[in-house]
């Protein structure tokens, strides 16, 4: 083998390792981002956003909306979990509180985490949560109750042929004795 | 290069060989091992579902022989069987005297045994081996799965090591070491499918290698990549997991294009029709397999746009894909035929595959793909690609070039007769599960409901007589390298391309000095 090839063969190896290591970020820094940049835009699997700055905006009294209200316990996470009112009529705009309730029955400290999923998946970008108690993790001494407060606003833009949207919440245990997975 | 001289003596010869042919034909042996290892987990399935209820096995090491039958004839069985193609054949294609990075062909081959031990390994640990499926879905394979996932987790990066490894050398040996005036568009088909597979593999093989990572550290290290709990999603796995997964399925099917089109020739005794057109035609296989993931997923939650978006792109491979089927038959049309075992395979592997690829295209509609999802169906149309399609080619590739190889001629009674077996037993294996698959029946159950049991008793009888058949392969592949008809240098007729030019059994170092094109 002449030593042009050789040189050749080395650029040439160099070259194709870099497209190794960049496919092996690109899962990384590109795709897991994106999954979740797409959801966030398209409302993808229900996901909502993060904490909304409420602007003024006018209220469309024209509209109601149901807005539905369920609970589900992973797994066997042992807390009772639901909402105080299964479902509210809203105006798009308008802002509203509603509580969910969660009790700790066992006998030692827990801490849990509740995360929210839309349905239709077209209306959760306009489904927006000024304070919500999932945006923090909820610790519960043993046999201790609390009413934790959620309050959301319809955006005025959500689509005419949304009438009905189910707001769903999942609430999960992320104990540290039981969990090796961690919060975001 | 120094003087000629033979392969070293003993088992170092294989340990430390760099030889392009001693490779290649370890990775045949491991990839036939592999073969048998994952036949057997087959035939535990199907020995169980020979009858409704609970019979042979608990659900649980069902679950993990489905899985392990995946693993194991994926990456075992069909990858490293090309690979070992591409290092025999590859180098005396182009006129090369070995493959372009020999010492690294050397490791990409010997860490694969330690892979796969440490993967079968799992059968044996507490909880037992891989559960959850081939493809793995989280949480399945993380919040759910056995403790042994991470030694599962660490195979895949072995092997995906291996494979990128593998193939960084072929990509390096056809581009740099081809003869003197063997251009890229005088180049066999079966290098030319390999380029392009080569490539597929560098790209998407990291990609799985991320995934495993994820799951990894989704396991042990508290992130939450795929578990909701933490913010992280499972949907997200398979949008991953398909993004290496669909281009790993051409992955196994472009080189055995590559193979049945340079066999259709020699025994149609016409040049390849369309040779340009097969080039372009593989190309946008390869880069279309990168735009269709989600039609694996159809069933998880798509918006219609993109429902719609992966069914017509799914359904653009047809084109490029029937460019080549009706190449091959063109080839064939009008040709002196004789029907010598490899062609008997190639044959075989033109028509099946079609039928597996037409089961692909009722499964590319996404509203019936609602119905399809996850039945027997599913599983009849991949095993039709990939039993008469990946593994037909490489045994059309044995008979074919094991007279180069060896220097003897395959007794072709013997030949036909592995043919015939396996083709009557792979389509009543594999046929009636479009029956069942279509009434209803679940994939990956050990149980099912008596109305499916008399297509399943079918498919169980065919089962055995294929496996079976395969080791009746062993004995004619093992007769012929001992004794038989001394082939000549030429083997075929009207074979075409350098690997013919030198004598059989090729010599242990070929084109030394490169061959005049």
């Amino acid at each position: 083998m002449s030593d042009k090839q050789n040189k050749q063969i080395q650029r040439q190896v160099a070259k194709l390792s870099i497209v190794v290591v960049a496919m092996f970020a690109f899962v990384f820094v590109v795709m897991v981002p994106l999954y979740n940049l797409f959801c966030e835009v398209t409302g993808l699997n229900g996901k909502t956003g993060g904490p909304y700055q409420a602007e003024q905006v006018v209220v469309d009294e024209s509209r109601t909306i149901r807005v539905q209200m369920i609970s589900m316990n992973n797994e066997e996470m042992p807390w009772q979990f639901g909402p105080e009112v299964t479902e509210v009529f809203v105006h798009p705009g308008e802002q509203v509180q509603v509580n969910y309730l969660a009790t700790n029955p066992t006998g030692k400290e827990m801490v849990a985490q509740a995360v929210p999923s839309v349905l239709p998946f077209r209306a959760s970008s306009y489904f927006h949560k000024t304070e919500c108690f999932c945006f923090n993790q909820q610790t519960l001494a043993a046999g201790e109750s609390i009413e934790m407060p959620l309050v959301f606003i319809v955006d005025p833009e959500v689509p005419d042929n949304v009438s009905t949207i189910t707001l769903s919440y999942t609430i999960f245990d992320v104990s540290p004795a039981r969990a090796s997975v961690g919060a975001k | 290069m120094g003087e000629h001289h033979g392969p070293a003596k003993g088992i170092t010869r294989w340990l430390y060989t760099t030889n392009h042919k001693d490779i290649g034909s370890m990775y045949l042996w491991f990839s036939f091992a592999m073969f048998l290892l994952g036949g057997m987990f087959a035939l535990v399935i199907r020995a169980e579902l020979f009858q409704p209820g609970l019979q042979l096995v608990d659900p649980g090491f069902f679950n993990q022989m489905t899985t392990m039958h995946g693993l194991v004839m994926v990456f075992g069985a069909v990858m490293p069987a090309f690979v070992g193609l591409a290092n025999w054949l590859i180098p005396m294609m182009v006129g090369a005297p070995d493959m372009a990075l020999p010492r690294m062909n050397n490791w990409s081959f010997w860490i694969l045994p330690f892979a796969f031990a440490m993967m079968v390994a799992t059968l044996f640990m507490d909880g037992g081996g891989p559960n959850f499926g081939w493809t793995f879905y989280a949480p399945l394979s993380t919040t759910y799965a056995p403790p042994s996932v991470t030694f599962f987790i660490f195979a895949v990066h072995i092997m995906g090591a291996s494979s990128i490894m593998g193939a960084i050398n072929i990509i390096a040996t056809i581009l740099n070491m081809r003869a003197p005036g063997m251009t890229l568009m005088k180049m066999p088909l079966f290098v030319w499918t390999w380029l392009i597979t080569a490539y597929l593999l560098i790209a998407v093989m990291p990609v799985l290698a991320g995934v495993v990572t994820m799951m990894l550290f989704d396991i042990h290290f508290g992130t939450a990549f795929f578990d909701a709990r933490g913010g992280g999603d499972p949907v997200l796995f398979q949008h991953i997991f398909w993004f290496f997964g669909h281009p790993e399925v051409y992955i196994m099917i472009l080189p055995a294009f590559g193979i049945v089109s340079a066999i259709i020739p020699t025994f149609a005794r016409k040049p390849l029709f369309g040779y340009a057109s097969m080039v372009y035609a593989t190309a946008s296989i390869a880069i279309l397999s990168f735009i269709v993931w989600a039609h694996h997923m159809f069933t998880v939650g798509i918006p219609v746009a993109g429902e719609l978006f992966f069914m017509y792109a799914t359904m653009l491979i047809a084109v490029p894909t029937g460019v080549k089927v009706f190449n091959w038959i063109t080839t064939m049309f009008r040709g002196s035929i004789t029907f010598e075992t490899p062609m008997l395979f190639s044959i075989a592997f033109v028509i099946l595959f079609t039928i597996g690829g037409l089961s692909g295209l009722m499964l590319a509609i996404a509203p019936a793909d609602f119905q399809y999802h996850d039945t027997y169906f599913v599983v009849a149309h991949f095993h039709y690609v990939l039993v008469p399609g990946a593994i037909f080619s490489i045994f059309a590739a044995v008979y074919y070039w094991l007279p180069k190889w060896c220097g003897h001629y395959v007794d072709e009674a013997l030949g036909k007769t592995h043919f015939w077996l396996s083709f009557i037993g792979l389509n009543i294996t594999f046929f009636p599960m479009h029956f069942v698959g279509l009434a209803g029946m679940p994939r990956r159950i050990p149980d099912y409901a008596l109305q499916f049991a008399d297509f399943n008793q079918i498919s169980t009888i065919g089962a055995f007589i294929f496996g079976f058949s395969q080791v009746f392969f062993l004995f004619v592949v093992v007769k012929t390298i001992r004794n038989g008809k001394k082939a000549t240098a030429k083997v075929w007729d009207s074979a075409e391309g350098l690997e013919w030019t030198v004598d059989s059994p090729a010599p242990y170092h070929t084109f030394t000095t490169p061959p005049k094109v």
